[in-house]
Order: structure tokens, then C-alpha cells, then sequence
């Protein structure tokens, strides 16, 4: 064969292969953009029946047709916040062992079992959360932290309520179990960005382990944290099936995080398969809308977050 | 061995040949608390005659919504519709079995079937007026128990259900401030209490916690050895929930061939009827476009009636009385046409 012809041959096959990929590119996009269309449609009847209202109302009623998303947003929020507030903090000290403390023998097999905690399905979570976490947490934490509620002043608001181990709290808690390895493990990846030489140099002027990761560590990798940490919330605010077993799925918005409430995506899951036509299904998709908007604007702060963080260390 | 391989080819083109003319398959799709008489049935009706039933236990709602949508050629649920809603869609309704909706508790020192609730108590706890086990409408009602100031944790779905639907519309009955408080339906504004996902779900909740209160279907109380409470009928009889207590309430009903058999079973007279008890109903296109899938529709439920009567039992339901199946089939001939003649003869 001529090498023109030959050379036209690749450049047809190099267009075709090129022409696929970009189909398969926009497909995503078009996806993307055809679930928020969905969402947009699907709501619309009860965004134009209940206006700016439907987000700061509470009463969720299918016998009078009145909807207000107040509670499930808050339970969404309430439960996420908990979450982060307990895995934060221990996700941390899975990373700075991990990458600062831990002998090289065991970094391996302790990193793979953070990662297959990552791999149990939810509803083994929820399962799990509902029958031994729930009786224990109810009998154990609960019913002393109840008693002690009276001494804790204004503050005591946050834990009355029956001990029956089901509720906001639990919710949270299973959460934070959930996000644990997620946060865990990118905050181990941006931890061993940093180059040894500026560690060592700490190291050599007589810091200590602390000082070291707080002065040396963190700084360099606060906005891989950051992002880490937006992406673990992604994953609380969505999640469906652990929180259904063990918030109590009650509209209810109370300051004690022992009572029952709900979220965003246990209402969905509960109500969507008896929801009557009308009002209830587009009060259902409106409250999809809301969790595809937050969740979509969490993941895209975690990304640019992420992204910034690789740029400074030409990739993780 | 060439004529060996000759005949099994004939058997098995004679076998794909027979799967042919018996494929007939039909779909239907809707209430989940009929779902394990539904499934028992299709399987004998499958042995017996070849078509096969494929029921999705999607929920009432989703039933309804799919048969509107005639993407099924039956729908199930267990709110009936009115006769209005069944007209504007071109549709027929009738019930299929029945059965009963109980009061579970978890209480120490009690024993199933010991606690006697009235209406109106079950109503006052649900809406959160009656808070503590030893509250003196409790006490008054069941002399001589063990009942200690323990809190009340009621316990309901969180799914919309048919089963919430015979509890609701059965305190409405009983109880003026709830129907105007809270009112009756598959899914409904709670005043109190904590959600479990399905009958199971709330089950689970009645058993890990004490001092709690729920309702759950019957056959599936029964089958998980759940602690039930005697409940005051219409006749203000004291009864426990069984079997012939649902067929009691059933037989004393008013079925309404003009109405859809439009009926709610909850709360009716006779001195041995189960206040909660529900039939569930099937429905089916008026004026069909595939006759002959119709037409197979109607012959199932004519075949359940006749021949399903005692695995309905064994499954602690109860049958369509005799009389009322004799009015179905009568209903069916007058009302599903197809190009105007009679699709049920």
C-alpha cells in the first residue's frame, strides 16, 4: 500500500476512534443533564403550588395535599454534620498513622481494610445499625446520657427524649462509620504527597511527631483534606438505606437528636411506591431536586478542592 | 444413534411447539399485603393450567398508577377506588381476598392476645394523648394486669401502605378528633411515633423496643409470633383477631356490585367481626384491547375463587365468601365489554 493511502487509513480510523470517545464523553453530560431536566419537570408542580414555601415548611401531609421539606432537609443536614463530626477526627488519626506511624509491615494490610470497610453495602450498615448497634447505643450511651441531660443546662434539650436507640443520632453515627473510610483513605493519598525532605528537615531541627503534622503536614495538605473530607459528606447526604433502617422516619423537627426524624433520601425511598398522582410524587422529585443541587454543589467543591491539591504536587 | 438425535430434535421442536401455545403470560402489579396468597396462587394455577401470573408487588399506588397506565393487565390495591375515579378511567374493581390488620405490643408480664385496647384508647395513644402504659383508660380496660408507667413508643409505617390505610380509616371511624386531626390514607401526617420500613420493618422496631405499640398485617404477626392485643368491635364485643373473626366482618358488609364493591371492611356490626379487617382489590380495563389477555385475567381470579379458598387459609387469610364470588362473575358479564358483546359468559 501507498503510504498516502496508508496515512488516510489511520487518519479515518483515528477520526472514528476520536468521534466515539467524544459520543461516550457527552453521553455523560447528556445523562447529567437529562436526570436535572427530570428533576425540573417532575417538581415543577408542587415548586408552583407551594412556592419558596415548600423549603421552609414543615407540615407533610398526603391526606390534605400539604408539603413542606423542612424536615427531611434538616434531618439531611443534621445527620451529615454528626457524621463528619465523629469520622473527622478519627479519619485523621487512621491517616497520620497510616502514613506517619505505622511499620511498613503492616501499612499494606491496614490500608486494605480500611478500603474493604468502604466495600459493605449499606443496607448492611443499616441491618447491622438496627439490631446490634441500635440496643446497645440505646442501653449503653442513651439511657446515661438522658440522665445526665438535667445537669447539661440548656444544653440537655440535645438528649431528651426515650432511650429506644433509633433516631437523628443513630442515624449519625451509622453515618459516620460509612464516610470513615472514605475520608480516611484520600486523607492518607495527600499526606504522602508531602516530600520527605520537609518533614525530615523538621525532623532535624527537633519537632516533634505533632509538630510535625501540624506545622509541616497539614498546611501543605489543608486543601486535599478539605476535599476529602466534602467528598465523605456527598456520601452522607445521599445515603438511603443505612439511614431508613435507623433514623425512625418521622416528620418531626425536634433539638433532641435521640428523636426520630428523616432525611431527604428515606423519604424518597419510603413514600415513592405508594405516592399517590399529583401533589405527593412531584413533592417526592422536588425533594430529589434539592438533594441532586447540594450533593452536586458538595462533590464539585470536593473536586476543584482535589484538584488544586494535585496541581501543586503534579498529581497525587 | 442418527435416528436417536432425529427423535430428540422431534421432542424438543414438540416442546418448543407446546411453550408456544401456553405462553400466555400475565402481568400484574400492585398491593404487597396480598402478595404471598398472590404468588401461592399463580404458582398452583401455573401447575394446574399452564399460564403463568407475574405479579410485581410494587404497592397499591404503583398498581393503580400501572393499570391507568395499562402497562399490566391487572392492578391490585387495597384502597378501593371510588366508583367515579374507576369510571373516569374505564375500569372494574373488585375484591380478591381478605384479611386483618393487628395491634402489636411489646410489654413485659403480658402475654399475646391479654391487652383489651377500645378504639378510642388506640386512637388517644396514636395521636399522642395517652403517653404512659399505666394511664387509667388503659388501666380501667384491663383490671388486674401488670402495667407500670412506662412510656408508650408507638410504632408505624413509614411507606405508604395499604395495611395504614385499614388503621387509619379505622380510627376515623372510632374517633372524631382524629378524622378531623389526621384523617385516613395509605400514607398520612403522624402526630407521634417512630416509622419501620414494611410490616417487617415495623416488627422489628415492636421487638427491640419495650413499652412500643404498632400495627402489622395479620398473617404476618402470626408467622413471627408477635404479641397482639383484643380489640372492642362495633357490637362492643371483645375480640382477638382470627380467621373467622375477618370472614365475620366480611360476611356482614354490604357488597355494592353498582359501586365497584366499593367497601372498606374496618369497623363493621356483628358480634364476632374483626374491627380491622380489609379486602384487597383487583382492577382490570372495561373495554379491553387485548381481549384474550383480559379474558385470562378474569379466568384466574374465577379459578381462585373456586379452587383458592383453602391455601388462602393456610396462609391466614381468608377467601371472597361464596356469595359475593357469585356476584363478581355476574358483574363481570354486565360490565366488561369488548366491541359490545359480553368478554365473560
Amino acid at each position: 500500500m501507498e503510504v498516502s493511502a496508508l496515512s488516510a487509513k489511520f487518519a479515518r480510523e483515528d477520526a472514528l476512534f476520536n468521534l466515539s470517545a467524544r459520543t461516550a464523553a457527552f453521553a455523560v453530560l447528556a445523562l447529567f443533564l437529562g436526570v436535572f431536566f427530570f428533576l425540573v419537570v417532575g417538581a415543577w408542580p408542587a415548586l408552583r403550588e407551594f412556592g419558596f414555601g415548600f423549603f421552609t415548611e414543615s407540615t407533610w401531609d398526603p391526606v390534605k395535599n400539604q408539603y413542606g421539606a423542612l424536615s427531611p432537609i434538616t434531618g439531611t443536614l443534621l445527620t451529615s454534620a454528626i457524621a463528619l463530626l465523629i469520622a473527622v477526627p478519627i479519619s485523621f488519626g487512621i491517616a497520620v498513622f497510616l502514613t506517619e506511624l505505622c511499620p511498613a509491615s503492616l501499612k499494606g494490610s491496614f490500608g486494605t481494610m480500611i478500603e474493604l470497610l468502604a466495600s459493605i453495602p449499606s443496607i448492611i450498615y443499616g441491618l447491622w445499625g438496627l439490631l446490634i448497634f441500635a440496643p446497645l447505643y440505646a442501653e449503653h450511651v442513651q439511657a446515661h446520657l438522658g440522665g445526665w441531660a438535667k445537669s447539661l443546662g440548656p444544653l440537655g434539650v440535645l438528649f431528651q427524649g426515650a432511650p429506644i436507640g433509633i433516631g437523628i443520632s443513630t442515624a449519625g453515627i451509622i453515618l459516620s462509620f460509612m464516610v470513615i473510610p472514605f475520608i480516611a483513605s484520600v486523607m492518607r493519598d495527600v499526606f504522602e504527597t508531602v516530600p520527605p525532605i520537609l518533614k525530615e528537615s523538621a525532623y532535624a531541627l527537633g519537632a516533634t511527631r505533632w509538630e510535625v503534622v501540624r506545622n509541616v503536614v497539614l498546611p501543605y495538605t489543608k486543601v486535599g483534606v478539605f476535599g476529602g473530607i466534602m467528598l465523605g459528606l456527598g456520601r452522607a447526604l445521599g445515603e438511603t438505606m443505612a439511614v431508613t433502617f435507623v433514623i425512625g422516619n418521622a416528620y418531626n423537627i425536634s433539638p433532641s437528636l435521640f428523636e426520630a426524624g428523616n432525611s431527604i433520601a428515606s423519604s424518597i425511598a419510603n413514600e415513592f411506591a405508594e405516592a399517590g398522582e399529583g401533589l405527593h410524587v412531584a413533592s417526592l422529585t422536588a425533594l430529589g431536586l434539592i438533594l441532586f443541587l447540594i450533593t452536586t454543589f458538595v462533590l464539585i467543591v470536593a473536586r476543584l478542592m482535589l484538584s488544586r491539591m494535585q496541581k501543586k504536587t503534579g498529581g497525587i | 444413534m442418527k435416528n436417536r438425535i432425529a427423535s430428540l430434535a422431534l421432542l424438543a421442536s414438540l416442546g418448543i411447539g407446546q411453550a408456544f401455545a401456553q405462553s400466555t403470560n400475565i402481568t400484574g402489579a400492585g398491593a404487597t399485603f396480598p402478595y404471598p396468597l398472590y404468588s401461592k396462587w399463580a404458582d398452583e394455577y401455573k401447575k394446574s393450567t399452564g399460564v403463568a401470573i407475574n405479579y410485581q408487588s410494587i404497592g397499591s399506588g404503583g398498581g393503580i398508577r400501572q393499570i391507568k397506565a395499562k402497562t399490566v393487565d391487572f392492578g391490585a390495591s387495597d384502597m378501593p377506588l371510588k366508583i367515579e375515579e374507576l369510571n373516569a378511567d374505564g375500569l372494574i374493581q373488585f375484591p380478591a381476598m381478605i384479611g386483618g390488620v393487628v395491634a402489636a405490643v411489646n410489654l413485659d408480664g403480658i402475654v399475646s392476645g391479654q391487652l383489651k385496647l377500645s378504639g378510642a384508647v388506640l386512637a388517644d395513644i396514636y395521636l399522642a394523648k395517652i403517653t404512659s402504659w399505666n394511664d387509667p383508660a388503659i388501666v380501667a380496660l384491663n383490671p388486674g394486669a401488670s402495667l407500670k408507667a412506662d412510656p408508650i413508643t408507638v410504632v408505624r409505617r413509614a411507606d405508604g401502605s395499604g395495611t395504614t390505610f385499614l388503621f387509619t380509616d379505622y380510627l376515623s371511624k372510632v374517633s372524631a378528633e382524629w378524622k378531623s386531626k389526621v384523617g385516613s390514607g395509605t400514607a398520612i401526617s403522624w402526630p407521634t411515633g417512630v416509622g419501620g420500613k414494611g410490616n417487617e420493618g415495623v416488627a422489628a422496631y415492636i421487638q427491640r423496643i419495650k413499652g412500643s405499640i404498632g400495627y402489622v398485617e395479620f398473617a404476618y404477626a402470626k408467622r413471627n409470633k408477635i404479641s397482639f392485643t383484643q380489640l372492642q368491635n362495633a357490637d362492643q364485643q371483645w375480640v382477638s383477631p382470627d380467621d373467622p373473626n375477618f370472614a365475620a366482618a366480611a360476611a356482614n358488609a354490604k357488597w355494592d356490585a353498582a359501586q365497584g364493591f366499593y367497601q372498606v371492611l374496618t369497623n363493621q356490626p356483628g358480634k364476632a367481626s374483626w374491627p380491622i379487617t380489609g379486602a384487597s382489590f383487583i382492577l382490570t380495563p372495561k373495554d379491553p384491547k387485548d381481549s384474550a389477555k383480559a379474558l385470562e385475567v378474569l379466568k384466574f381470579f374465577a379459578w381462585t375463587a373456586k379452587n383458592g379458598g383453602k391455601m388462602a387459609e393456610e396462609l391466614d387469610y381468608v377467601p371472597i365468601p361464596p356469595t359475593v364470588s357469585a356476584q363478581i362473575e355476574a358483574y363481570w358479564r354486565d360490565a366488561v365489554k369488548v366491541n359490545g358483546a359480553a368478554l365473560w359468559k
